[in-house]
């Protein structure tokens, strides 16, 4: 090695040449960990779920090729669609939620004042924890004897005997979107925050002296301005919640009555209780699909702005 | 008179703001302190509804006391999480360290096809394919093993982290290295004795990511560790909380979030300016 640079330092031009292609070629050394565990730990995983998907593949014994099988087999699986179709109606609804809370939250701390950084810290906090320790933290607020909700409705006379929230599926469900709105708002909150920053305080100044209102200048000035961070923090949420699994299995188990399985939950199940690995990888198929083709529509929002655009 | 009167509003203004402020403060702390505090109740009184949150039968660690009971007691599973989290962060830091810096400095065959695949990934969901890596570990006999887990880890931290790694390389100037090239500097002592002191800030933001990453991650080692010596905190906190060990005792899950929040929540207010650059460097590109 100390050859190497001592070649390159030397003022014959031709063997620095050499020294610099040699040394440019260990730039492969550099890389080459991560290479290989993104290879180990993620390529050959992803093409085995491929090649899994077209298989019957019990966790013992021998598996066999059946083709297509696993992906007709689906068409046919209710319980699936049904999952899938609760987790859709799961994202709308917690996205729609979380930028309702998160979206006022950055607009009240982008414009700095005292304290601002007190509220910042105090609204991100919840985000920093994790999803399972949130869910097991929130399972025992929501729990019907000894959690917080229910006795305290209780003790305030709003309800005449103590009310489960988790026994039928409307509360549970709505239960588990204020959890997650307490968690996540304070994340999509600083995402949108950096997009308001980088919007010149002149334009709002000369929007406000032309007399247009909060609601006009908002929705002329703020929201085309930000449209690449308001796709991230749309995206990103999106995604978080096609994925959601921890808060179903720790706060609800899939109930009440399995109306509350997502996607992953379901994959989960059929590959991890069910030990249909095969069908379990054709489910991931599917799955992965949707997040590829979520992703090609994040790229396409996310391209850079054209001109003044 | 006028001048008066929109100071007397803007001061009004002002105090609806900070309540505003305050109150929204507050229902974001207060599942957190909630929890903090009943955990300190005496186990009798931590059964009962939390209200007051704070304990009003004394103070008592007993809580803490009966998590220890449960399984494997308290102290095997947060070793468990301890030992997976930090070797997450050792690994993933020398590994993008490296990456970073052979991806911001060197030219070779095939430098662009390898860093938008590692980029890449991240737009594929691990949950999707979880069954294989379980096969894959079995194969390489990590099945069931915390290193299988933090290799695992480490590998969903990479397009982040040597994102971040690379991008601080390049913001260090090329004059630097020239004129520790002409001192001798070789490779090695390029990196580790001329470029690490500059880009540490980087470095930090990665190791608070890849801490809270391991330390918060639930599905994977779900999944992947079947023997309960080897549960992490969350695993083995939902074990305690389905009732696998009997009765649920919501003081132990009070003590057990505890343990398993406080770390995060220090770590974070500890590093948040480095943990704010890691997100922005996210928003931005």
């Amino acid at each position: 090695m100390t050859t190497i640079t001592a070649e390159t330092a030397a003022p014959a031009r031709p063997r620095k040449l050499v020294g610099a292609g040699r040394r440019q070629w260990i730039g492969l050394l550099y890389v080459a960990p991560a290479v290989a565990l993104v290879t180990v730990f993620f390529i050959v995983p992803l093409g085995m779920t491929a090649w899994m998907s077209l298989h019957n593949w019990p966790l013992m014994g021998e598996h066999s090729y059946i083709g297509l099988g696993n992906y007709w087999a689906i068409l046919r699986d209710t319980r699936f669609w049904n999952a899938l179709r609760f987790t859709g109606w799961y994202t709308l609804v917690v996205t729609i939620a979380i930028f309702a809370v998160a979206f006022p939250l950055a607009i009240f701390i982008e414009r700095p004042r005292a304290m601002t950084n007190v509220y910042r810290t105090a609204f991100f906090m919840p985000a920093v924890i994790g999803f399972a320790s949130a869910s097991l933290l929130w399972s025992w607020l929501l729990n019907v004897d000894s959690g917080l909700f229910s006795p305290a409705a209780y003790a305030l006379g709003l309800t005449e005997k103590k009310f489960n929230l988790l026994a039928t599926f409307q509360p549970a469900f709505w239960s588990i979107i204020a959890m997650v709105v307490w968690k996540v708002a304070g994340f999509t909150m600083i995402i949108l925050m950096t997009g308001l920053q980088s919007i010149p305080s002149e334009l709002q100044e000369a929007a406000m002296i032309d007399g247009a209102g909060p609601f006009a200048r908002f929705r002329a000035i703020t929201l085309p301005l930000m449209r690449r961070t308001l796709a991230l923090a749309l995206i990103l949420s999106v995604a978080g919640s096609i994925l959601a699994f921890d808060q179903f299995y720790i706060i609800l188990r899939g109930g009440p009555r399995n109306q509350t399985l997502t996607a992953v939950y379901w994959i989960f199940n059929q590959s991890f209780v069910s030990f249909k690995l095969g069908y379990g990888a054709a489910l991931s198929m599917i799955l992965l699909l949707i997040l590829v083709v979520l992703s090609l529509v994040q790229l396409w929002l996310l391209r850079k702005p054209e001109g003044v655009d | 008179m006028a001048q008066a009167r929109s100071r007397n509003s803007r001061i009004r203004l002002g105090i609806a703001e900070h309540l505003t402020g305050i109150i929204a403060s507050l229902l974001f702390l207060a599942p957190i302190v909630w929890t903090v505090l009943s955990a300190f109740k005496p186990s009798q009184e931590a059964r009962q509804p939390p209200l007051p949150p704070w304990p009003t039968t004394g103070f008592s660690v007993e809580n803490y006391g009966t998590l220890n009971t449960f399984g494997d007691g308290l102290w095997l599973p947060a070793q468990n999480s301890i030992y997976v989290s930090v070797m997450t962060v050792v690994f993933s830091v020398i590994v993008s360290v490296l990456a970073g810096y052979g991806f911001s400095r060197f030219r070779f065959p095939f430098k662009d096809l390898l860093f938008v695949i590692i980029l890449s990934t991240i737009m594929i969901p691990f949950q999707s394919i979880l069954t294989p890596i379980f096969l894959v570990l079995t194969k390489v006999g990590l099945h069931n093993t915390l290193t299988g887990l933090v290799f695992v880890y480490v590998t969903l931290q990479l397009p982040f982290s040597i994102f971040m790694m690379r991008n601080a390389f390049d913001a260090v100037s090329r004059e630097i290295e020239e004129a520790a090239r002409m001192d001798g500097a070789n490779n090695v002592t390029m990196l580790l004795q001329v470029m690490l002191p500059l880009v540490w800030p980087g470095i930090v933001t990665i190791a608070l990511f890849a801490f809270l990453g391991a330390w918060n991650e639930f599905l994977a080692a779900l999944v992947l560790m079947t023997d309960q010596s080897k549960f992490t905190l969350p695993i083995m906190m939902t074990a305690l909380q389905s009732g696998r060990f009997g009765a649920i005792d919501w003081g132990a899950v009070q003590a057990g979030v505890t343990v398993m929040m406080v770390p995060c929540l220090i770590l974070f207010l500890a590093l948040q300016r480095f943990y704010i650059r890691g997100l922005m460097a996210g928003a931005v590109k």
